[in-house]
């Protein structure tokens, strides 16, 4: 019998994954070939390898960071989205329990060049794609992602659907796909309850405000601070009545001009507590201060984004999640200071108001992944409660 | 903040000539410096001996001075120029010790010049491996347990104490020099022994060996605000063990979790800030053990390195340039970044690719030299590829390395490794040694299973798996051909598997048992070709505005041209003995006179050390495998654009050496600028040369052509011995030899066909040529031009100071020619005219003549750029290479005679002399005789208005020193005894004492010239230059003359010391030993060996002896000058 090369190839079973073709298509029309990964051959075989085959959207994002998957795929401020990695190998190292940034994964899919269960580390505990597999996360892989890069960087972060459906469903669905804009996400990833960590006797307290935290950040914060976590919509007597030294508001997902509740609650913290956001944080804090938001073609997304500091002229190379920024202009009506500018776009990346001690930065000090030049911020954190 | 006003003028040092562990990435950064800081409006001065670089090109500096790089030379320019600043960190090793040289010396103090880019505590802090260590343990990073020696009973005690195997590392030393792995006492003794004679300071570390750990190196960045950056991460595949220079590498680091990444990166940070370097670039390395992941700091450069060449290139981000804005006061945020052209030099890159870089060796010309990899660097050249995954830059990275390899294996090359047995293999995957790779693969491919590799090797098993995956499409293959299932079955998502694993055409169809070019056919049938991605720092994050591109085989295409018409140029390659920056030198020069007269440049090349493949030297830059696939690739690519107003007008083969010559025959013909490759055949064919020579009535040494050995001894009887052999299609004398007798003829032709089989130059037939060697005949490069209309300019006449026999890229070399009087000038003008004319040469022609008796000879005639291009435009003024590629572009010489192109030539009464630099010091065991095989590695010039201080200087600039004083040390041949009085008497003169043999000793009484010490032969043999010398009076002369050393012991049979006694125990300065022709010379390699070791200067030449004694005659007699080139051309 005669054998097309693919044929060959299947003969191992290490090729298996060329069994399942799949494909990723941009509401803009872009079409690109892969394979199922992750949980999206078995979402297609439980459905019985349908006709209709499977369906994943989302609105897609890239991150260009090389390493820092792990911590990436957890991070709940993708929920809703697709995240496409530039770097072609994803999954070297594999998956391990302490690289979590919370309990699971969030976002609805991911897209690579090359998932790698080829793992070496000795940190592994498992490979990406079975631990993929484990939560249900469905990717995708064989996708030339450097035209994808492209097409987004080009068109913004558009509406996605890629799975075994044929292309024509898949474009419908990608077209449907809303997106984040207007979203607020925030419920979908914040906690049910208050919850304490750090050490009880540590008379210095924060409450912090859950919008999708970064277990990172809790881990810097518990270092020097009884943090009490709250969920999103935590009234602000209610935080008061905890007595915090200071309130800090996290990261978290989706388009912080849908989250009025919250910037309402932040508004009447204002002025009665010290307050420290970061990325969704920093967004809401600027909202209630009476500043606008608005939405980045797609984003800034890796470990790569150089940040001048103003108050020095360093700059800090910084680890960077967001869809959505502050308008400069509008801070300075606001009487902020912006501390902080990303140097690739002028994007404003910290703000600051002193009479009212509050401050946040839009990018992640506290990495994971990414570098750890901005560790100074938990300094100034604590400054600006004393 | 801004540039600092209160400098004006900087003075930057060059890492002069290419030797292992420092090539031509330094004349890449020196490069990017000149010209970044002049564009500053500085006065920049440069120094560098190599004058095959483009930083010596004296438009680059306001003052360019080829000159030794030693304290006094230096001392003279500064005192002469009085710069305000010398910037020492991007002229490597070389420049940072000559830094440190001036400024403990005073001089810099004394002319008010301040050093930037790197103060003196931190390159002592980073260098002097005792601070390191302490400025390390201070801030808390862990360094491998060590101490430190002076002397060898500290560094046993020391060695006990830390347990073997331990490691050696001599400080203060270049490339790993000296640095090697003892697993037990006896050698550690050598080695330690050595180490102590190879380190400037007399100390060696010797330290807790961590062989088998994971290598990292990150390429950081710092301003003086304190910014800092990492530009780049790369993981050494070859484990601790093996210098990272002889490593395969790869970019980024694929095996660290960000986790791990981070801390290193931090450790890094706080390595730079402890050691204090201000501004400019370093890199640091880090072991990290794969069991635990615990990591140890190995060093840091306080300085732009050759890793910082491969970083740039890898991530598009200019370290050099950086460095040198940095230096000069500017902050990474004031810096744009010119890739993107919109976001700042302050980030650090994301790639979306992997780049590998392998190195290549030469040990093919270093017979004797152990084809082991170890702590000490022996590649002399590397390559890099860039792929959108490991697989595919791994074998593009293979393929580039032009060793006769088609990518990892899957290859006719391979069948040399089929006798391996699997308890072989086991044990060859333990050895690190050039071919570890390929026996990875065949590991894989025989069912080791991938633990046991790792467990041998050490290789990450990351990567093992990785190439697992090429195995598994090669075993697709075979599959398919054995179910009768042919190359058109693979179909186009098969083709696209393959091509994204970095299969070659060539690998397909060894696969299928089919031709290349059937393999090619079928796989365009299936519209299966690649497309160029940008190289752009940022993953695509922003879009680029440099076209520096690299093949994929997705469809992500960028940044076509911009619609002039075009020329591609082929580069050189990698860097290796016969072929090095000289050729990449004419690339570029050829580049920058094209852009110049407006046309669109193309690029092709993989080295990254080069200037050709910086992003701004071309106007489009391909880094792409030199082979014949990947460039007709490029060539369909940019066909592609062509339109009604622009097109691709066709390939410049002949200034990249061998490399793109071999490809020409492929090549489109109407697509080939300049001379014919039907031309090229003419010179190489011996038939159509001969009889072409006979029709010019031109003499040639007689000789034949023969495929067989049989064929070369009738030759050989014909014409008598001694008799020249050599393949017909060569560079760099590869596998040349001078014969004697009818056993080393057949032997020397039985090995060359099997080198010229492995090479895979076997499909089609090259076979050897035998011919007349003519001894003692002087030798004579010449460098012509000819333009279409059949004008010839001669570039340059060279006389060899070395006689016909010694490789002309081995020998010194003059212009003007010191000793040929007019008659014969003008003979070897008009031959050359002719030849050009005969072969209708358009372009650079090279010819070799040999003179004897009046009588002049061609040995041959190469119609391309040679070796000496550089040397000769830059003794003369007239850019050569410049000129040949505006001819080969259709202009006349006489038209770029108008346009300017021809600087006035040199006015008389300047001599300028070029050197060639050996490798020997790093190859120990490699007998430095020099001989008709090329083994230099680089060059250097000496300038002077007499040829005598012109030699000298390109000694000085060779060896970094000139013979002290003391004695020399004389063994010679008999036909040289004759001359040989006179030299002796001019070294008496100069304050030498004469040490010699029996024989030469005799010799010399009996012609009046006082014998110091007499010296005894080395092996018990008789087979010594010399006769046996025995008698009982000289023995007692022998102990007056040494006195001066009385730690020398007599044997019981009063035997004399022997030479290399006497060079061991450091009584010798300057060795003269001149073998007689061929046959059993052990005394003499010893003797010479000795010398490399000792690290003292070695004559194998009775005419560089006699060069080199008139010289010093002159150089102890008269004032010390220096010349920059500007002064030169402008007749001052």
């Amino acid at each position: 019998m005669k054998l097309s090369f693919v044929d060959a190839l299947l003969l191992n079973e290490q090729s298996e994954r060329l069994r399942n073709a799949a494909k990723l298509v941009l509401a803009t029309g872009e079409v690109f070939s892969g394979y199922s990964a992750g949980s999206l051959a078995m979402r297609y075989s439980n459905q019985g390898g349908s006709q209709e085959g499977v369906v994943i959207t989302g609105e897609i994002v890239f991150n260009t960071t090389m390493a820092g998957y792990q911590e990436v795929i957890t991070d709940p401020s993708y929920t809703g989205q697709i995240v496409m990695f530039t770097y072609p190998h994803i999954g070297n190292y594999g998956i391990n329990s302490k690289d979590y940034e919370s309990s699971k994964p969030w976002l609805r899919g991911i897209v690579t060049r090359s998932l790698e269960n080829r793992t070496s580390s000795w940190r592994a505990e498992d490979t990406l794609e079975s631990w993929l597999i484990q939560y249900d996360i469905p990717a995708i892989t064989g996708i030339d992602t450097r035209r994808l890069t492209v097409c987004i960087r080009e068109q913004g972060a558009v509406g996605c659907a890629f799975g075994t459906a044929p292309e024509s469903i898949l474009l419908e669905a990608a077209q449907r796909e809303p997106g984040t804009t207007g979203a607020d996400l925030t419920g979908i990833v914040t906690t049910d309850t208050v919850y304490n960590i750090g050490d009880p006797g540590n008379n210095y307290r924060i409450v912090a405000y859950d919008f999708g935290i970064k277990r990172s950040m809790l881990n810097y914060l518990k270092q020097f601070a009884r943090v009490s976590v709250v969920p999103a919509t935590f009234s602000a007597d209610d935080a008061l009545s905890l007595n915090p030294d200071i309130v800090f508001l996290s990261n978290g997902p989706g388009d912080p001009a849908a989250l009025d509740i919250q910037a309402g609650i932040v508004s009447d913290l204002i002025g009665r507590v010290p307050i420290f956001g970061i990325c969704l944080g920093h967004q809401i804090l600027a909202r209630a201060i009476g500043a606008a938001t608005y939405k980045l073609p797609f984003g800034h997304h890796g470990g790569n984004h150089p940040v001048k500091r103003m108050a020095t002229g360093r700059v800090e190379v910084t680890s960077q999640n967001h869809n959505y920024a502050v308008s400069g202009s509008s801070l300075e009506s606001c009487g902020a200071k912006v501390t902080h500018v990303n140097l690739n776009d002028g994007v404003v990346e910290g703000m600051r108001v002193d009479s009212a001690r509050i401050e946040s930065v839009q990018y992640h000090p506290e990495s994971s992944p990414g570098p750890h030049d901005s560790f100074y911020l938990f300094e100034s954190l604590k400054e600006l409660s004393r | 903040m801004p540039k600092r006003t209160d400098i004006e003028s900087i003075l930057i040092v060059g890492s002069g000539p290419i030797v292992i562990g420092q090539a031509c990435e330094f004349d890449y950064s020196g490069t990017q410096a000149c010209k970044v800081l002049r564009q500053e409006g500085y006065k920049v001065i440069l120094v560098n001996s190599n004058p095959a670089t483009i930083m010596t090109d004296p438009d680059l500096s306001d003052k360019t001075y080829i000159e030794p790089l030693d304290l006094q030379t230096v001392q003279a320019i500064i005192e002469r120029e009085h710069p305000d600043a010398l910037l020492p960190t991007l002229g490597g090793q070389t420049a940072l010790n000559l830094a440190m040289q001036l400024d403990g010396s005073g001089v810099l103090e004394a002319n008010g010049v301040q050093l930037i880019g790197a103060s003196v505590d931190a390159i002592s802090t980073a260098e002097d491996r005792e601070r390191f260590k302490e400025a390390m343990l201070e801030i808390g990073l862990v360094v491998p347990a060590a101490d430190f020696a002076h002397n060898l009973e500290e560094a046993e005690s020391i060695a006990l104490s830390i347990g073997f195997p331990v490691m050696v590392r001599p400080s203060y030393v270049l490339g790993g020099a000296g640095t090697g792995t003892a697993a037990d006492m006896d050698q550690f003794r050598r080695r330690a022994a050595e180490g102590l004679a190879s380190s400037p300071v007399h100390t060696i570390l010797v330290e807790r060996s961590i062989a088998g750990w994971k290598e990292y190196e990150l390429e950081l960045m710092r301003d003086n605000n304190d910014n800092c950056v990492v530009v780049c991460s790369i993981e050494n595949m070859d484990p601790m063990g093996v210098h990272t220079g002889d490593s395969i590498t790869v970019a980024p680091a694929q095996t660290l979790s960000d986790w791990e990444y981070q801390q290193m990166r931090d450790d890094a940070f706080a390595c730079i800030r402890r050691v204090g370097v201000e501004t400019g670039g370093s890199n640091v390395q880090f072991a990290v053990n794969p069991e635990d992941g615990s990591r140890m700091i190995i060093e840091m450069n306080p300085r732009v390195s050759r890793s910082s060449a491969l970083a740039s290139k890898a991530t598009g981000f200019p370290i050099a340039k950086i460095a040198a804005k940095l230096a000069v006061g500017y902050r990474l945020d004031e810096i744009p970044n010119d890739i993107t052209s919109k976001t700042p030099a302050c980030f650090e890159p994301v790639i979306d690719y992997v780049v590998t870089k392998i190195p290549r060796w030469a040990f093919e010309k270093l017979p004797g030299a152990p084809e082991q990899l170890g702590t000490r660097m022996q590649s002399v050249g590397e390559i890099m590829a860039i792929g959108r995954t490991f697989p595919e830059s791994l074998q593009k990275a293979i393929r580039s390395l032009e060793k006769g390899h088609a990518g990892l294996n899957c290859d006719t090359n391979e069948r040399i490794y089929d006798d391996i047995s699997n308890d072989q293999l086991l044990s060859l995957l333990s050895e690190p040694t050039p071919d570890r790779v390929f026996h990875l693969e065949l590991a894989i491919r025989r069912g080791i299973p991938a633990d046991e590799i790792v467990r041998r090797s050490r290789v990450d098993s990351w990567f093992v798996k990785q190439i697992e995956l090429i195995v598994l499409a090669r075993k697709a293959m075979e599959h398919m051909r054995e179910s009768g299932s042919g190359i058109d079955f693979i179909g186009k998502e098969g083709w696209l598997y393959l091509k994204k694993l970095g299969f070659s055409d060539l690998q397909v169809a060894y696969a299928f048992g089919i031709t290349e070019q059937e393999a090619t056919g079928a796989r365009l049938a299936c519209g299966a070709y690649p497309s160029y991605s940008a190289v752009d720092t940022c993953a695509g994050e922003f879009a680029a505005s440099t076209p520096y591109l690299y093949s994929s085989y997705e469809r992500s295409g960028d940044l076509p041209p911009s619609g002039k018409d075009r020329v591609i140029i082929l580069g050189s390659g990698p860097n290796r003995i016969g072929q090095g920056v000289e050729f990449d030198y004419c690339c570029v020069h050829a580049v920058l006179s094209l852009r110049d007269a407006g046309y669109e440049t193309i690029m092709v090349n993989c080295n990254p050390e080069t200037v050709s493949t910086d992003y701004d030297t071309a106007d489009r830059l391909y880094f792409e495998p030199l082979t014949y696939e990947d460039v007709e690739n490029i060539i369909r690519e940019e066909q592609g654009y062509d339109s009604d107003t622009s097109k691709l007008l066709g390939v410049i083969v002949s200034l990249g050496g061998q490399t793109p010559l071999k490809l020409a025959s492929r090549i489109s013909s109407d697509l080939i600028l300049g001379t014919d490759p039907g031309s090229i055949e003419t010179a190489e064919d011996r038939g159509l040369w001969s009889e072409l020579l006979k029709k010019l009535d031109i003499l040639q040494p007689l000789g034949g052509m023969a495929t067989s050995s049989k064929e070369a001894l009738d030759i050989a009887d014909e014409i008598g011995y001694p008799v020249l052999v050599r393949p017909s299609y060569v560079l760099g004398g590869r596998a040349m030899e001078i014969v004697y007798d009818t056993d080393r003829l057949r032997e020397a032709v039985d090995e060359m066909q099997s080198v010229l089989t492995r090479e895979g130059a076997a499909e089609e037939e090259r076979p050897v040529l035998v011919d007349k060697f003519l001894e003692d005949a002087v030798e004579i490069d010449v460098d012509a031009i000819r333009d279409a209309t059949g004008d010839t300019y001669i570039g340059g006449i060279m006389e060899h100071v070395e006689e016909a026999g010694v490789h002309s890229g081995d020998s010194a070399c003059a212009i003007p020619p010191p000793t040929l009087d007019e008659g014969i000038v003008s003979l070897l003008r008009s031959h050359t005219s002719r030849i050009a004319d005969a072969l209708e040469v358009v372009g650079l022609i090279n010819i070799q003549y040999a003179v004897k008796d009046s009588d002049v000879y061609v040995i041959e005639a190469n119609p391309r750029a040679s070796r000496t291009v550089p040397f000769v435009s830059k003794a003369t003024g007239v850019p050569l290479a410049k000129i040949a590629a505006r001819v080969m572009l259709g202009s006349t010489l006489s038209e770029l005679k108008e346009e300017g192109l021809f600087h006035p030539a040199v006015p008389s009464g300047h001599f300028s002399v070029k050197e060639a630099v050996l490798p020997f010091s790093r190859f120990p065991d490699v007998d430095s005789l020099l001989g008709p095989e090329m083994r230099s590695t680089g060059e250097v010039m000496g300038v002077s208005n007499s040829f005598g201080i012109a030699f000298v200087k390109s000694q000085l600039g060779a060896n970094g020193k000139l013979p002290a004083p003391g004695a020399v040390f004389m063994s010679l041949a008999d036909r040289d005894k004759q001359v040989s009085t006179g030299i002796a008497s001019t070294l008496i003169e100069l304050g030498f004492s004469i040490a010699a043999t029996a024989g030469t000793a005799k010799y010399l009484e009996e012609n009046g010239i006082f014998v110091g010490i007499r010296v005894g032969k080395v092996t018990g043999s008789d087979d010594a230059e010399d006769g046996i010398f025995g008698s009982p009076s000289a023995a007692v002369d022998a102990r007056v003359g040494l006195s001066g050393c009385p730690d020398l012991e007599f044997d019981d049979d009063h035997r004399l010391p022997s030479a290399v006694d006497l060079i061991s125990a450091g009584r010798i300065q300057l060795v003269i030993n001149t073998p007689r022709g061929r046959g059993p010379r052990a005394d003499g390699q010893y003797i010479r060996n000795a010398a490399t070791a000792a690290q003292i200067p070695c004559i194998t030449t009775i005419a560089a002896a006699r060069a080199l004694a008139a010289g010093l005659r002159e150089w102890y007699n008269s004032s010390y000058s220096v010349t920059s080139l500007q002064e030169l051309y402008e007749g001052h």
